[in-house]
């Protein structure tokens, strides 16, 4: 990666010659790429692809080390752990990008009106998300949601009131440096009201910084949504969801039934490293001086 | 005397700062006792309550007077160190979560020393020798890190060394049954066994003790490395750095001396995050191997729906991460000189 800017690069007009390039240059991205869209994949026709009903008891056929016909075994109940950790995905990735597209939403108005007026509401917004930023994050989550109630829309507000000081910090140091930019003033003048800048104009220059952060979040919502069900918040058995698979998974592993705990978790872990992946790629394609 | 040290004023100003912030936790937390739907006085009086007890609770409580009245006397319970009854030990969540909090602070803190032991280093080596076989470790160990859900790293580890292997002990609490506690000094198992001298009990400890601990340490210790090789690279190709060299100063020297004390400013400042995500994962690795500190003190709570127990222990680990991030800064103005001359 060092080498780029030595290397001549041929094709510069379009956006997507520079995503195709970056691309090339970085395999690693391209894997995260494809590993995005099996996920994805897998969210959206899962349920319809696997080859048992994932709440499918059959005591018969309980506690099967992995084999063919079950490829990653079945559970105490004897429910084929293949189908249930495909089917949990649509679940799983439901609930963190739920959670990060409200936070992104709600960082972003309240960035904004920080970051274009400043005032009063600025200081306020500062404070309050020092407040929360003050909590250990996932311990407020879990605040949150023993306080509003032990439901799956609760897990998905707890996480996004977790997440959303990230993006509304973002939002507003961005708006802020271009507050007076010369665009910005030109469109006023132009007669456009301060709402329309703000959104149409100055927000937009937002937006590739808050796609790396929101690739980077997804990664970290989902571990904490399943974090929250692994201590039994949320969602309830018998649903199919990773955090409850592992949870359960956990009273065989001492006794060697490893596959229980050892495939939800394995699969909890690919998502979360796909989109970690899926970030620092972003982070390439939209800032290349920002590489650690 | 303020003004004839600069330092002691940074300090003093430093605490003031973190008034606001405890004032604003209060709040949250208050809030969060009042969020419940419905009626407060019915979750707080249990399961098996009747309009009597409701009643009781609700009076007790000071939740038949308006809700800015609520509060102030909720802050002066506070004061009074009183964080409500615990409905399943039936004792006060205060005395419940101070009889456990040792365990926690001990099983976290052994993983951030940990994890500083072997992230530092680790990082360092990485932004000296880019591109060899330790920087694509270092990168390796960050990525992963930082996906690896810690209650997972904890089964994975406990099916290896215990069920596989046979090394580690059974994964339940602090100590096997087969040992007698020592006696309560600190509350840390590891000082106390040490300090009478029971070197058998502090083993039996200690083993207990490595599996939770390396499991908290690998998920700290990727920002840690992460932020470290990040320091070291910026502070190795700054001027300063030139101008050493140029002098003819030894590599040891330029390494340690100037780089390194350096690179270690925005690493303690990561510390905070990383001290913010410990916490968190700490309630996961205490569910995981059944440690008795506050984290799942929590846990239980949340299962037979002990409200005052949770809400107490959400205050009680916001108050102790404004306390670790206190420290953290006291420590940064400690070793940078700069801070205390700026604010002269």
């Amino acid at each position: 990666m060092t080498d780029v800017s030595a290397k001549p690069v041929a094709h510069t007009q379009g956006k997507f010659d520079h995503i195709f390039y970056v691309l090339r240059a970085n395999p690693v991205t391209l894997i995260a790429f494809a590993m995005f869209a099996l996920l994805i994949f897998s969210a959206m026709f899962g349920p319809a692809l696997v080859p048992y009903d994932p709440l499918a008891t059959n005591a018969s056929n309980a506690l099967q080390a992995p084999s063919w016909a079950h490829w990653f075994g079945t559970d105490n109940v004897g429910r084929d752990v293949f189908s249930r950790v495909i089917v949990a995905t649509r679940l799983d990735l439901s609930i963190s990008v739920a959670a990060v597209a409200l936070s992104f939403v709600v960082g972003s108005i309240l960035g904004c009106i920080a970051g274009y007026w400043g005032g009063w509401p600025d200081i306020i917004l500062n404070r309050f998300l020092d407040t929360i930023m003050a909590f250990p994050l996932f311990v407020l989550a879990m605040g949150i949601v023993a306080a509003l109630g032990n439901t799956i829309e609760n897990i998905i507000y707890a996480t996004a009131i977790i997440n959303m000081p990230f993006y509304a910090r973002l939002v507003r140091a961005e708006v802020n440096i271009r507050r007076d930019a010369g665009f910005a003033r030109a469109a006023k003048l132009a007669g456009n009201s301060d709402v329309r800048v703000l959104a149409l104009h100055i927000f937009p220059n937002a937006l590739p910084p808050m796609m790396v952060q929101v690739s980077l979040n997804l990664g970290w919502a989902i571990l904490n949504a399943a974090g929250l069900s692994f201590i039994g918040l949320g969602v309830s058995p018998p649903t199919a969801e990773w955090g409850i698979m592992v949870a359960e998974g956990a009273n065989f592993i001492v006794s060697g039934e490893w596959w229980l705990a050892v495939f939800p978790g394995l699969w909890l872990m690919i998502a979360v490293f796909t989109f970690n992946l899926l970030g620092d790629g972003l982070r390439d394609i939209v800032d290349p001086r920002k590489r650690t | 005397m303020l003004a004839t040290s600069p330092r002691l004023r940074a300090t003093l100003l430093r605490v003031a700062q973190s008034i606001p912030v405890v004032i604003g936790v209060v709040v949250i937390s208050f809030l969060l006792t009042r969020a419940l739907p419905g009626d407060p006085a019915v979750y707080f009086a249990g399961v098996a309550a009747d309009t009597e007890s409701i009643e009781q609770t609700r009076v007790a409580m000071g939740l038949d007077k308006p809700l800015f009245q609520q509060f102030f006397i909720y802050v002066g319970n506070l004061l009074q160190g009183d964080l409500g009854q615990s409905l399943s030990s039936g004792r006060s969540v205060a005395a419940d979560l101070a009889k456990r909090l040792p365990a926690s602070l001990e099983l976290t803190l052994t993983a951030l020393l940990l994890a500083i032991a072997i992230a530092v280093p680790l990082g360092v080596l990485a932004a000296t020798r880019p591109g060899t076989w330790v920087d694509h470790l270092c990168r390796v160990v960050v990525t992963a890190g930082v996906s690896l859900p810690t209650f997972f790293t904890g089964i994975l580890l406990i099916y290896i060394f215990y069920y596989l292997l046979g090394i580690a002990p059974s994964p339940l609490g602090r100590l096997d049954f087969i040992y007698l506690d020592p006696d309560h000094v600190t509350g840390f198992y590891l000082i106390d066994a040490a300090l009478i001298g029971d070197w058998e009990t502090w083993r039996g400890a200690a083993k207990q003790l490595i599996l939770p601990a390396t499991t908290l340490a690998l998920f700290t210790l990727a920002p840690i490395a992460r932020m470290t090789r990040a320091a070291m690279l910026t502070a190795l190709s700054s001027d300063f750095i030139r101008t050493a060299r140029a002098a003819g100063l030894s590599n040891r020297t330029i390494l340690y001396r100037y780089a390194f004390r350096n690179a270690l400013l925005p690493v303690v400042t990561t510390l905070g995050m990383v001290f913010s995500f410990a916490l968190g994962a700490n309630v996961l690795v205490e569910k995981v191997f059944a440690w008795p500190g506050i984290g799942s003190y929590a846990v239980e709570a949340l299962v037979v729906s002990d409200y005052a127990a949770v809400q107490g222990f959400v205050l009680a680990m916001a108050l102790l991460f404004v306390a670790l991030n206190l420290v953290i800064d006291l420590l940064y103005t400690a070793i940078d000189p700069r801070i205390g001359f700026s604010s002269k």
